[in-house]
């Protein structure tokens, strides 16, 4: 495969490529979120978005020249939804480039390891079985507990398999995968058959859900989570190399790999939680991310968080715009976009 | 580079659930900046010799010490300031450059969470005018021949700085002159070096001595010389091997035959 290489300078510890890509992706992602909130049924016009986001940092610095319904629409639905589009896209391209790396496999991503299948188990029992027995709450809390369980069920398998090495891990999340899902077609067939559509519309992931008080949790997840694989990002490097190497340079390399992947699920299962089934955000935008900046995950890591929140920003802003005023599942979006992507990237593997 | 010495003595290894070794007690040692070579026909145990000395396995008996010291009572990163291993692992693409691959060499001098340092930067670009790198430094590993990757991955552990290291069949893959690039390079070191080799006439060449394994138990130990008897060398590959001298040079060479 060949890359064209930006970064060629000297050992500079700080590359100037990083923390130009860094600023500009900055910039990129406050001009999408301004952009994303202004859009939508009702059309607000961008001072209006500052106005009233400066005015609820600091009260009173602008004159109210807005209604409060329009307010309202921006901070209590389009800000929060925004947010956590940046939050959802953050957190899976993190965890799907540090899959890539533990895995050895640059098309791991964090739907293989029977995280989302487990999420959606969790969902459906709630939407279809149990009801909404802790209010709004109950789905995400579920969806979580069943990421959550569905990545126990992949340790438990690796370990009744003796699957350390990196290919039989993923293949113990991909027959887990398999298992929970028609567990959960079970749950589906059994359930109120007019009531599906909620649950289709969830695995096909949406953002609708979001508000501020529940923003916190993703958030936390992410800034917890995406620090810690941030600061072992030396560490995924010699992981790509491979596990005996890695232990020659004083690894536990099986160890990381479990760490990684119960971090990947804590991750990728608060956010299915929240967004439902989003798929190959984690697959696309680390590659991506690699042909920018190169493979050094301290470089890698940050941009990938930074590319995967625009790209979510935007599909968002596509799912709720191409079939206004209703909502496209964004699961739809990036599952198209994605597809293309991976015909584009096979063609240049060829070529 | 600072070399020490490697006592082996009665390492024995077998997979978690099997009951039969792949490899049965060995002992030997290497003296400080001497080159042991490891022979035999393949799945004769030498990859598995060669994982207890890397610390990848933990041997089921006996010990691996270096410097006096046993490589399992002290943390793994104190073991990975002491040995270095150049494997065959295939590189995948994941974009990382020569330079960013021989500074993971510096992983174990760092603090658990610390990145690189100036001191890990002056190693790097030593390492890399060694081995005559620097033209490559910023090329994605992945676009590497076979004979410059390999180069990389020895250049990836002598940033290390090892006291030992441990080849596993380097000159695999290469052609002549890459071949013969790494055998120099492996007399140049100094360090302590344990060498797997499938060329027997290579490994009489470049080893101080030769250990030679059939079905995981050591067949001996010593000066090739002494140790490659026509005899030896034919029971452990079920072959007719002899010992000819070649003309002009007179060096020795063995030439190997089917047993009919």
């Amino acid at each position: 495969m060949n890359r064209i290489r930006l970064s060629a300078g000297p050992p500079a510890r700080t590359s100037p490529v990083l923390w130009t890509v860094g600023i500009i992706g900055v910039a990129v992602l406050v001009g999408s979120l301004s952009f994303a909130v202004s859009v939508g049924a009702v059309a607000v016009p961008l001072e209006t978005v500052w106005g009233i986001l400066v005015n609820k940092i600091a009260p009173n610095t602008f004159a109210v020249d807005w209604s409060a319904g329009r307010e309202a629409i921006v901070w209590d639905i389009r800000f929060p939804r925004a947010i956590l589009a940046c939050l959802v896209g953050a957190g899976l391209a993190m965890v799907g480039a540090s899959l890539q790396a533990v895995t050895r496999n640059p098309l791991a991503d964090p739907h293989l390891l029977g995280i989302s299948a487990g999420g959606a188990f969790g969902a459906i029992l709630a939407l279809l079985h149990t009801g909404l027995f802790i209010g709004l709450l109950t789905v995400p809390l579920l969806a979580f507990l069943g990421s959550l369980g569905a990545t126990l069920l992949v340790l438990a398998v690796s370990q009744v398999a003796s699957a350390t090495s990196a290919d039989r891990l993923v293949l113990a999340g991909v027959a887990v995968s398999f298992i929970v899902m028609s567990a959960a077609n079970v749950l589906i067939f059994v359930g109120d058959p007019r009531a599906t559509h909620t649950v289709v519309f969830w695995m096909l992931g949406g953002l609708g859900l979001a508000r501020w008080d529940q923003l916190i949790y993703p958030a936390l997840v992410l800034l917890c989570c995406g620090t810690y694989l941030w600061l072992k990002s030396g560490t995924l490097n010699a992981m790509t190399v491979g596990d005996e190497t890695a232990t020659t340079l004083g690894i536990p390399a099986a160890f990381f790999r479990l760490t990684v992947f119960v971090i990947g699920a804590l991750v990728t299962g608060v956010m299915v939680a929240f967004s439902g089934i989003i798929g190959f955000v984690g697959l696309m935008i680390p590659h991506i991310v690699r042909l920018l900046v190169g493979g050094d995950y301290r470089r890698l890591l940050p941009i990938s968080a930074l590319c995967g929140a625009v790209f979510l920003v935007w599909a968002d802003i596509i799912a709720r715009t191409i079939m206004a005023p209703n909502d496209m599942p964004i699961g739809i979006v990036t599952g198209l976009i994605g597809g293309v992507f991976f015909v584009w990237l096979l063609r240049r593997r060829m070529g | 580079m600072r070399a020490a010495d490697l006592e082996v003595h009665g390492v024995s290894w077998a997979p978690a659930k099997s009951a039969q070794p792949a490899l049965h007690p060995t002992s030997f040692s290497v003296a400080s900046g001497r080159v042991l070579g490891v022979v035999g026909p393949n799945g004769a145990g030498k990859s598995t010799l060669l994982r207890l000395l890397y610390r990848y396995h933990k041997p089921r008996t006996g010990h691996v010490r270096v410097g006096g010291q046993d490589i399992w009572s002290m943390p793994a990163r104190d073991a990975a300031r002491r040995i270095a291993a150049v494997l065959q692992e295939s590189v995948p693409a994941f974009g990382l450059t020569v330079r960013e691959i021989v500074r993971l060499g510096r992983t174990p001098h760092r603090s658990r969470f610390a990145t690189s340092g100036a001191g890990d930067d002056h190693v790097v670009e030593r390492v890399l005018d060694t081995l005559s790198l620097h033209c490559l430094a910023n090329r994605d590993v992945g676009t590497l021949s076979g004979g410059e990757r390999q180069r990389v991955m020895v250049a990836r552990a002598l940033a290390q700085d090892p006291q030992v290291l441990i080849l596993d069949e380097p000159t695999n893959h290469l052609d002549v002159r890459h071949q013969l690039e790494v055998v120099s390079l492996i007399q140049s070191l100094g360090l302590t070096i344990v060498v797997s080799l499938h060329d027997l006439n290579l490994a009489s060449g470049i080893c101080d001595d030769v250990l030679i394994l059939k079905d995981g138990h050591p067949q001996g130990v010593g000066p090739p010389d002494a140790l490659l008897t026509d005899a030896l060398v034919s029971n452990t590959f079920r072959i007719h091997a002899r010992r000819e001298h070649l003309v002009p040079s007179g060096a020795p060479h063995f030439s190997f035959t089917l047993p009919h």
